[in-house]
């Protein structure tokens, strides 16, 4: 018996060994987990996989099926870091954990990458591990991958996004004070941040607020920096993010913009009533957060428009790892190449949720035609800037700290904007204060 | 036969100790280790940096140290005690009136017993929701912003987030509003726990109610009234949940209205088991060290 059993085995590898890649794969799954555990913090890979993963079916709110495996989404929202909470306590004993109950896959963001691709925590799985080489992901943009890429040079996880983002601006507006929506001429009237304090002004004069907030523009501040924000252990403010906070405390104090929080009722109000004449953003800003479903919004009116802005910068993106421990890799393996390299389902996507795809030759195909104009840009097409922006945008100086310093940077500055701080080395004092508190092994100044 | 009578009052007496293990048992798990390792671990270094843990090593005072000559820990014991003022202070006074107009039978109050459910109604929602539904209401573009612009009272929409005085006051205020039933409560029971004899004795040496009040009921109050101000100044003294969510954990504008248990509560983001330990241990020494200066205070007269 046991005899017959190792000789079955055997031929099942040779088997494997011979038969093409297509085959083994199903084969493989046969021999794999039952349960696909995917942890999340949102709904959207949830309905990206809903509706292009070919074979999915969705079962309920937080259930769906691949074949005979049975998907389960726990998604945790990324408040307070409770997101982060729950994948540090689970992942580190993710190879010991039940097989049901083992992650597969969980998803990551560019604030924090670095934390979850990091070569010596190891709980996120090695591309070259999973069996994706970099053939197979050639046509992602390459910062995608950099940000990804651990201190051995090993790829850990993959992403769909491309998220070079840009300044989308209210058409009305733009007719009313700048004379003309056209994409080059509000171009011209934003081109760099000087121009753009200008018609800022004139924005006040009309009685339009140029930002929602200024937390709008940090990023793009923020992402144009020189050095990360920590060195050897030292908390360093660039230059960049010391600008962001002059040209913030200027536009503030002349009523140009507010100090609202993002994603606060105060901040989004600019989505319907027409008060403020540009956001900051990437491709999922305008398909996910502008509220193009909702009929009173602008965007349903298809009253916005995208130009590059003073600065080219990157927000956000969503990137897929496959935990380690997994006992589903070659299904795992199959949505991460799906999802991330086919082109006709990246194409898909990009056209039914006007999402920036990460793959150089939809882009091209999307930029070429009218089949990438979006109704919500009232029928521009954005994606030749948003390919030229991916191929810009540099990842060198982002560190493990970016979320906490970003954030904290933003909450102690706000207090100099409001007045409630003397001046700005008060409200460093703060941020110092906060950082220490967030990461105790830090240093500041 | 005298050995024989003390087994029998030790067997017993037994029963005393078996009925003393449930208690016993929660309180060693509970209340005990726990209070016993924070000790402990306050003298370590020990947190998680991203997905790697740094320590546990010993580091003896260090982190006693940082705290009280690094760490704003003054500013942040004075915010809480002048919230809890703030929110103390009219709420002993509402309760005071309150109770003595609910335990007066001269006045013979119809609804009572409504009105007594009523008053202790906002202390049976959750203080995050109750915050939760603050923030909504004050916000800037909120109804009591839109209200107050529209009657004409304001001309731009006022940021109560913004400013210390309206931060401190709205926490202030939620305190009060939440926790005046339930002082209002205790107060009558100690009031109803006066004899009549007392009141009806004035009544005839034609004392006014006023006196009575002053001159009766309040001195011999005095009991319970320490009861609630100790309890209320150890809550106080924990003060979380309503500046927590009022404003998102930043206890801004510049963490004037920052907490003590906030301040505890940010060591959690890097898991700092030490630092986080020895602040504990500190606020437990402050709270046993108020808490006694409040009861020496108040019942003083008392041990005569």
């Amino acid at each position: 018996m046991k005899k017959r059993m190792m000789s079955l085995i055997s031929l099942a590898l040779v088997g494997a060994m011979i038969l093409p890649n297509a085959v083994i794969a199903d084969e493989a799954a046969a021999d794999e987990g039952k349960v696909l555990n995917i942890q999340v913090w949102n709904e959207e890979f949830k309905s990206r996989i809903t509706d292009h993963y070919p074979g999915y079916e969705a079962v309920d709110e937080t259930h769906g099926k691949i074949g005979d495996v049975d998907v389960n989404w726990t998604i945790t929202p990324s408040d307070d870091n409770a997101y982060q909470n729950n994948l540090d306590s689970i992942l580190p004993g993710n190879v010991d954990a039940a097989a049901d109950d083992k992650v597969d896959i969980f998803l990551i963001e560019a604030d924090y990458a670095l934390k979850y691709v990091d070569a010596d925590a190891n709980v996120a799985m090695t591309m070259a591990d999973l069996g994706i080489n970099e053939d197979d992901l050639a046509k992602q943009y390459k910062y995608t991958q950099d940000i990804v890429t651990d201190a051995n040079g090993m790829l850990r996880a993959s992403s769909w996004q491309a998220c070079s983002a840009g300044l989308i601006y209210n058409r009305e507006i733009a007719k009313e004070v700048l004379g003309s929506d056209d994409p080059a001429d509000v171009q011209e009237a934003v081109k760099d941040w000087a121009t753009y304090a200008e018609t800022a002004g004139k924005m006040a004069e009309a009685g339009y607020k140029m930002a929602a907030t200024v937390n709008d523009t940090y990023r793009v501040y923020s992402n144009n920096v020189t050095t990360p924000w920590v060195v050897d252990g030292k908390v360093v403010v660039d230059d960049n993010i010391k600008a962001w906070v002059d040209d913030s405390k200027a536009a503030v104090d002349a009523g140009e913009t507010t100090t609202a929080e993002l994603w606060s009722d105060d901040w989004s109000q600019g989505f319907y009533d027409g008060t403020v004449f540009c956001y900051f953003g990437p491709a999922w800003f305008f398909n996910f957060c502008m509220h193009a479903d909702d009929e009173t919004s602008i965007a349903a009116k298809g009253g916005w428009g995208y130009v590059e802005g003073p600065q080219g910068f990157y927000w956000g993106g969503t990137w897929i790892c496959a935990a380690q421990g997994t006992d589903n890799p070659t299904l795992v393996k199959d949505i991460i190449l799906t999802m991330t390299t086919d082109n006709d389902v990246m194409k898909e996507i990009a056209q039914a949720d006007a999402d920036c795809v990460n793959n150089k030759e939809v882009l091209a195909e999307l930029a070429a035609d009218d089949s990438g104009n979006l109704e919500l840009l009232g029928g521009q097409n954005p994606y030749e800037m948003l390919a030229a922006g991916a191929e810009n945008v540099d990842m060198s100086n982002t560190s493990p700290y970016d979320q906490g310093c970003n954030e904290e940077f933003q909450g102690a500055m706000k207090n100099y904007f409001d007045g409630n701080a003397a001046d700005y080395d008060e409200a460093l004092a703060q941020f110092n204060t906060a950082i220490v508190e967030k990461y105790p092994e830090l240093v500041v100044e | 036969m005298k050995q024989k009578k003390n087994n029998a009052v030790v067997r017993y007496n037994r029963w005393g100790y078996i009925f003393l293990i449930p208690f016993m048992v929660v309180f060693v798990v509970f209340q005990l280790i726990p209070l016993v390792t924070t000790i402990y671990n306050s003298f370590f270094e020990n947190y998680m940096s991203g997905l790697k843990q740094i320590g546990p090593n010993f580091v003896g005072l260090k982190n006693y140290i940082q705290l009280l000559t690094q760490g704003d820990l003054m500013k942040y014991f004075r915010n809480t005690m002048i919230m809890w003022i703030l929110g103390f202070i009219p709420q002993i006074l509402l309760s005071l009136l309150l109770g003595a107009w609910f335990t007066n039978p001269q006045l013979r109050l119809k609804w009572q017993r409504f009105f007594k459910t009523v008053i202790y109604l906002p202390n049976l929602i959750m203080a995050s929701a109750f915050a939760m539904l603050f923030f909504t209401l004050f916000a800037k573009t909120g109804p009591i912003n839109s209200i107050l612009v529209n009657m004409g009272l304001f001309k731009q929409p006022y940021d109560f987030m913004a400013h210390v005085g309206s931060v401190r006051g709205l926490v202030a205020a939620m305190n009060c509003l939440m926790w005046f039933g339930n002082t209002t409560i205790l107060l009558m029971a100690g009031m109803m726990g006066i004899p009549d004899s007392l009141y009806e004795a004035a009544e005839v040496d034609g004392a006014t109610p006023t006196q009575i009040f002053f001159r009766v009921t309040l001195p011999l109050l005095r009991p319970i009234l320490i009861y609630v101000m100790i309890t209320s100044l150890i809550g106080g003294l924990q003060m979380f949940d309503v500046p927590q969510i009022l404003t998102n954990g930043t206890g801004d504008p510049m963490r004037t209205s920052m907490t003590l248990i906030m301040y505890l509560n940010k060591h959690l983001y890097s898991k700092n088991f030490g630092l986080a330990g020895a602040l504990s241990v500190l606020l437990l020494i402050l709270t046993a060290i108020l808490s006694a200066i409040v009861f020496r205070v108040s019942a003083k007269d008392d041990v005569h």
